[in-house]
């Protein structure tokens, strides 16, 4: 069979990896590569592109996609593949806050249209846009696998259940 | 009879913690199979006794599913816990991540022991924080106390289990998708055969079995296959996690039998909501065809049942609607999931996901055409086992379903240009 | 189930035998059933997910993949039957809804794959209503034009880049509908084989930019030929149309260059038609150049050459081109022979001519093992960019597990994993040693070799490989030491078992020796006709600042000549600055002849469109000479004639590595100070191909500069960007300082073969370098 499962990693692996991110985040990066065998660092390319993404403010920039594909020896397009491919990625400037809200089926029915519309006019802001302020983006999500809170939303690392117009001013009061 | 297996510690205060499960004989199947270095074909046979089933929606047997691995292969082999849970409807691996970790930690080492692998993976969806957080916490304690590692006591059997984040795509749930998604690419399934069981994560041959699933083992192994068999009944041995959701009182997750009436699962939830009517059940997750409420009424939640009844009972995610509902808006938005989610590889679901929604989207609008209809039929059967995952047949389902059991409200929205209900 | 084991199975009520295992597709293709397809690629590995093959396969509930199932004894397949058509032409249907109808102004129209299936498998009226897809178009470089709004996503170009090419750049980024192939980034795509990706792309997505709107496939004729620009002889195809070359394609042939080439012998046709191109015989009378009809011309060249030679034809020299064909050489030599000259070389680059000679260098294997290889030992060669099909070759094999490494005076950008021993140009004399120590061989410069764990490993890997090569490339020819690289990768090869091969440089390095373009006994080599004036020159397809090893001291003594002859598909500036009558030539594509390649394969071709302008063939030029000269034996009416002749003297002379021996000589070139490297780019290697528009303005093609690295630059007190006077023997040139780590230390990089080195030296020696 033709199946070509080889690591498509550089020929080259980069140099002075040591300048790319600072020792923090390397060593949270290098936490991930360990996980997996030598020859696969590639296998970090998510969590490495999620940590970078999170010290950058919550998005991704093509320079920053270039660090890590250096950092794991992958060619800088296979990193953009990745990085366009999965939703959690963003690829423009996001809010401090991303207000992600789950629009399917049990939510829907259990009114997350309604939960949009009052976050849309309580944050002035549209789905898929961010506050002026820059302070919030709205952002509808597909089925967060929590349908038995619907209608829910996540806001960074957390999910938030059960809405109602008022459980969302007391959430996005307690954000700074 | 519920909360028998995946659930049986959800009475505990903190049931996720490694001295809870201890207390209750947690990490004894484990300790008891490497001290008696109990053969591995015989846990396989066990588990193929027990009658279970994947219980990630596609019901594939799990004995069988180990037994495909040549375990004298030299080399390394991988087992794989799919906790990438994505079906619209469905959040009950969350629940077994978050309280019963370490149940499917042991259920791991112990499928890795019977398949001659010393690596495992959790791949956890990305947004899962909470549960991801938990499972981490829980390989922590079980590192600690010698349930992973080297030689795991004295056995000569080494066990590491590491967790995999997603980063929010449905198709990694497709298992050949979550292998190349660990592998640093994008979640695209890729052609089978070759199957996982020989050439699966780096190539090398893999077992990938959904959380509930692996959680099951070690009750099965502590128990008998043929107890575990017994809780059910013919052809869906064992209890299921259902997760239900929609127009009803206690939406949740609830551990019962397979073969328990559709009607003993609502009231467990509370029944509807507001006394509001049952229209219709989406009875395995949203790919699974909708089934009429008075005729789902009437069904058990078993494989069998709910396949006779022209759906599928997946991943056990049971969504209830109630007569407010307009069902060309519900499966407009359904529609819009498998085109948002399809990876884009195949060209019928590629194209056909995103025509679909169109024309649907047209119909909920007021811009349906009265060909519409007999044009989204057409095109389902054109993208159903044209592709190379089983996407296509999902995003194809729903169609079917509502078009064979509502198509009087999709026609009425043509003509009317606008719902027939509200 | 063993893998040879034999099955039968049915396709259309057709019996067919294959091997247990073979995928469908290969043997529905091998039997001439057409079953549609677009992902699938022999050469890529197997995507499955166009779905175009699905056929109906007995006993299988849903249709499958032919691409992708292999086949078992007993399988019916039907591959027209009404499910497999339904099937088809479903997804026919979807590749078309967002396939824009702008095949009238589609460069792919007419030998689109999808335009021909469609036809066989589309409906007439589409019911898709929506909106179509548009994709933004995108500018990945000079030589491919891209309009994804066409792509249907087959991803062969994506495969193709990862698995052929060995560099990723094209990808598939987004999700769904939305994926769109590209760079992402604007940047250009710069393979040395980027090119295929217009060939195997099914659509017009990606399509010859250089082409771009120039003709319709339908009104293209096909005319075979052989690529003129390295000794790999690829096999092509010439698109012609009204006596012009429009476009060049890949012919396969599995041995030599399967169905790839390299993008210089795709576009450099560009170059035929260049402003330069010589349309009329031209006399020089004082410093100006005189058009003339070829009887004058003829005239003059014959009673210049006369007169030169007067009593003794040693007073004559000749240079030709390593890529003129082997008739075209054959006739020269005879020419010079027959005034009495032993005077003739093609090893215009070379750098020694100390060491004894193979009789027949060649590559030493064919073409086709090198894919095979366990071990290779490259020296002084950037195959990627000399040889890139030979380089694929190699990579083949790396990928399949072989020890590929490089004893380089430049640091390289392989696309496989390698072992590099950079080092500076003497010191790649020393590494050979060392190996050549490892293996226990002895003598001259070896017993004095240190030994260190590079040499030992590379020692390692070739004396353990089953099939293991040394191969010299261009730079070790180069080398002024090059006796010395020769003896000692002899014993290297001697000593590990290891087959020692050439890659010789030009598209007929191999064939000029067998054409006899060599010096006789007595006769002066390149070298010596380069250093010492001779009374008359006859140079062919040459540009003497450009194409020969020093380029200062060349132009300087054939400035001393009495008269020099030039046969010149162009116009130069260094050659009319010493040339006295200029006759002009045709290119490859306008004459028939013969090249004989690396694996020593005798490849004739006929000219595909009449020589531009009142340029001929050389062969009839150097024919009609030879008639003026009264040299018998010049009867010839045809290139057959001529190649009958040739074929007689090489007789059945084999293609013969060994007979080197140089290990004893003196090193010549010294260690110290700064040591050019002068490597020729890859899109600088002849005439034609510095002509080739497009190919000029790839990142491959650089400019005249002076290239250190950060220490040397520092070293000089020199940064990027400075322009440096660089000195040469007697001679200097002021060019632009770059930064390039991939250059050692104690050396300097100024490529040679590019515009503003012909005032320089060897392409190998001692320089200087100051602030400017």
């Amino acid at each position: 069979m033709g199946f070509k499962n080889v690591p498509m990693s550089t020929a080259k692996p980069s140099e002075n990896k040591e300048s790319l991110f600072d020792s923090k985040l390397r060593a949270e990066i290098d936490k991930w590569i360990a996980k997996y065998p030598q020859e696969w660092r590639q296998s970090a390319v998510m969590a490495a592109l999620m940590l970078v993404q999170e010290g950058n403010g919550g998005y991704l920039t093509t320079e920053l996609m270039d660090k890590v594909a250096a950092y794991l020896d992958m060619a800088p397009i296979a990193v953009y593949e990745v990085a366009s491919f999965y939703s959690m990625f963003e690829l423009k400037p996001v809010g401090k806050h991303k207000v992600c809200v789950c629009t399917n089926v049990s939510c829907m029915i259990n009114g997350s249209d309604r939960i949009v519309e009052y976050l849309e006019k309580k944050l002035d802001v549209k789905l898929g846009q961010t506050s002026k302020d820059g302070k919030y983006s709205l952002k509808e999500v597909e089925c967060l696998g929590a349908c038995g809170g619907a209608p829910m939303f996540q806001i960074g690392n957390k999910y938030y259940e059960n809405l109602t117009p008022e459980l969302i001013d007391s959430i996005l009061d307690g954000l700074e | 009879m519920a909360n028998e297996v995946c659930f049986r510690n959800m009475d505990q205060d903190r049931p996720w913690l490694l001295e809870q499960y201890r207390s209750r004989g947690g990490y004894e199947v484990l300790t008891g199979i490497l001290k008696e270095k109990r053969s591995p074909e015989s846990i396989i046979n066990e588990v193929k006794a027990s009658g279970l089933r994947g219980r990630g929606g596609a019901g594939f047997p799990t004995g069988l599913k180990w037994s495909f691995i040549s375990r004298n292969t030299p080399g390394q082999k991988y087992v794989v816990c799919n906790s990438d849970e994505g079906e619209p409807g469905t959040f009950k691996d969350r629940d077994v991540l978050r309280y019963n970790p370490h149940q499917l930690i042991e259920g791991m080492v112990i499928a890795g022991y019977a398949i001659g692998a010393t690596c495992g993976y959790n791949y956890i969806r990305g947004e899962f924080w909470e549960p991801y957080e938990r499972f981490e916490a829980a390989l922590e304690e079980a590192r600690a106390a010698g349930f992973l590692g080297k030689d795991l006591f004295g056995s000569g059997f080494d066990f590491e289990l590491h967790s995999h984040l997603g980063a929010g795509a449905y198709i990694c749930g497709e298992e050949t998708a979550l292998l190349e998604s660990i592998e640093g690419k994008k979640g695209q399934p890729r052609y089978k055969p070759p199957f996982p069981a020989h050439f699966g994560l780096y190539g090398k041959p893999t077992i990938i079995n959904n959380t509930e699933s692996l959680a099951s083992i070690p009750v099965i192994l502590e128990k008998g296959g043929e107890w575990f068999k017994a809780l059910g009944v013919e052809n869906s041995g064992g209890s299921k996690l259902f997760s239900i959701s929609g127009n009803i009182k206690n939406p949740g997750v609830f551990e019962i039998p397979l073969g328990t009436p559709f009607s003993e699962l609502l009231e467990m939830a509370g029944g509807m909501k507001d006394g509001s009517r049952i229209k219709a059940v989406i009875p395995g997750g949203s790919s699974a065809p909708v089934i009429p409420g008075e005729q789902m009424m009437e069904l058990t939640m078993d494989y069998d049942a709910i396949a006779k009844a022209g759906s599928m009972l997946g991943s056990g995610a049971v969504i209830v609607l109630d007569e407010s509902n307009c069902m060309v808006k519900v499966l407009e938005r359904m529609s819009y999931f498998y085109y948002e989610e399809s990876c884009g590889q195949c060209t019928p679901c590629r194209e056909g996901t995103g025509w679909l929604y169109r024309v649907i989207n047209r119909i909920e609008t007021g811009r349906g055409r009265p060909e519409d209809l007999a044009l989204l039929d057409d095109m389902t059967t054109k993208i159903a086992g044209r592709t190379i995952c089983a996407l296509g047949d999902a995003a194809a389902m729903p169609v079917q379903g509502m078009l064979r059991h509502f198509r009087e409200e999709f026609e009425y929205h043509i003509a009317h240009k606008r719902c027939l209900v509200g | 189930m063993s893998d040879d084991q034999m099955v039968t199975i049915e396709v259309d009520g057709r019996e067919l035998k294959a091997k247990a295992g073979t995928l469908l597709i290969e043997v529905t293709d091998a039997a001439g059933i057409s079953v549609p397809r677009f992902c699938y690629h022999k050469k890529l590995s197997v995507a499955a997910n166009c779905r175009m093959c699905l056929v109906e396969i007995a006993k299988v509930p849903k249709p499958m993949p032919a691409c992708a199932t292999p086949v078992n004894q007993g399988m019916q397949v039907f591959t027209r039957s009404p499910a497999a058509l339904a099937a088809q032409k479903g997804t026919m249907e979807f590749l078309l809804i967002n396939h824009p109808l702008d095949c009238p102004i589609c460069d792919q129209g007419g030998e689109c794959e999808l335009q021909d299936i469609a036809l066989g498998y589309g409906n007439d009226a589409s019911r898709f209503v929506e909106g179509k897809r548009v994709v933004p178009k995108r500018d990945i470089g000079p030589l491919i034009a891209t309009d994804f709004t066409r792509c249907i996503h087959c991803t062969r170009c994506v495969r193709f880049g990862a698995e052929i090419a060995g560099i990723r750049e094209l990808g598939a980024t987004g999700r769904g509908e939305h994926v769109e192939i590209g760079t992402y980034i604007e940047k250009s795509v710069d393979s040395e084989m980027s090119g295929n990706i217009i060939d195997i792309c099914p659509v017009g997505s990606l399509t010859s930019k250089p082409f771009l709107y120039s003709a319709r496939a339908w009104e293209l004729v096909q005319r075979k030929s052989i690529a003129p620009h390295d000794s790999v002889g690829s096999n092509i195809n010439l698109h012609v149309r009204r006596n012009q070359v429009m476009r060049v394609h890949p012919r396969d042939n599995e041995e030599v260059n399967e169905c790839w080439i390299s993008d210089r012998d795709r576009f450099s046709y560009e170059g035929l038609s260049s402003v330069d191109r010589l349309t009329h015989p031209l006399i020089r009378k004082g410093d100006k150049w005189i058009e003339a009809d070829w009887q004058d011309a003829l005239d003059a060249a014959a009673q210049g050459l006369k007169k030169a030679r007067g009593t003794s034809g040693n007073r004559l020299g000749a240079l030709v081109s390593p890529g003129s064909t082997l008739e075209e050489l054959y006739l020269a030599q005879k020419l010079m022979r027959g005034l009495g000259s032993e005077n003739i070389d093609f090893r215009i680059r070379q750098g020694d001519f100390r060491g004894e000679e193979p009789a027949f260098p060649w590559l030493g294997q064919t073409i086709a093992q090198l894919d095979e290889l366990n071990a290779a030992l490259l020296v002084g060669s950037n195959i990627r960019k000399e040889q890139p099909i030979l380089a694929h070759r190699l990579r083949k094999a790396a990928l399949e597990g072989a020890d590929i490494s490089f004893i380089t005076p430049l640091e390289l950008d392989t696309n496989y994993r390698a072992t590099q021993v950079v080092n500076s140009p003497a010191g790649m004399i020393s590494d050979l040693a060392a190996v050549a120590r490892a293996l226990g061989g002895s003598g001259g410069l070896i017993d004095g070799a240190e030994i260190g764990d590079a040499h030992r490993a590379i020692a390692e890997q070739l004396k353990s490989a089953a099939k293991a090569t040394v191969l010299l490339g261009n730079l070790a020819v180069a080398h002024p030491d090059y006796s010395l690289i020769q003896g000692l990768a002899s014993v290297i090869a001697g000593k590990s078992g290891a087959v020692l091969g050439y890659l010789p440089e030009a598209a007929n390095s191999v064939g000029a020796r067998l054409s006899g373009a060599m010096p006789g006994t007595g006769g002066s080599n390149a070298q010596e006709m380069l250093s010492n004036p001779h009374k008359g020159y006859l140079l062919m397809g040459v540009e003497p600042g450009l194409d020969f090893w020093n380029p200062a001291k060349s132009m300087e003594t054939l400035g001393q000549a009495e008269f020099v002859v030039a046969l010149s598909a162009f116009r130069s500036e260094s050659l009319e600055q010493v040339a006295d009558v200029i006759l002009p030539i045709a290119s490859f594509a306008e004459t028939s002849g013969t090249y004989v390649n690396a694996q020593g394969e005798w490849q004739s071709f006929s000219g595909a469109v009449a020589p531009a302008g009142e340029s001929r063939p050389a062969w009839k030029v150097l024919r009609v000479l030879g008639n003026l000269l009264d040299v018998a034996g010049f009867n010839q009416v045809s290139s057959e004639d001529v190649l009958a002749e040739v074929r007689q003297l090489a007789g059945d002379m084999k293609p013969e590595n060994s007979a080197v021996n140089g290990i004893e000589n003196e090193a010549l070139l010294a260690g110290t100070g700064l040591t050019r490297i002068g490597d020729v780019p890859i899109y600088a290697a002849d005439p034609l191909v510095r002509r080739a528009a497009a190919l000029q303005k790839t990142r491959d093609a650089i400019k005249a500069s002076a290239r250190l690295n950060p220490n040397q630059a520092k070293i000089a007190g020199l940064a990027d960007g400075d322009q440096a006077v660089v000195k040469q023997d007697k001679s200097s040139a002021v060019l632009q300082v770059v930064i390039d780590p991939a250059v050692p230390d104690g050396c300097v990089r100024v490529p040679a073969g590019l515009a503003g080195t012909e005032t320089l030296g060897g392409q190998i020696g001692n320089v200087t370098l100051e602030k400017a």
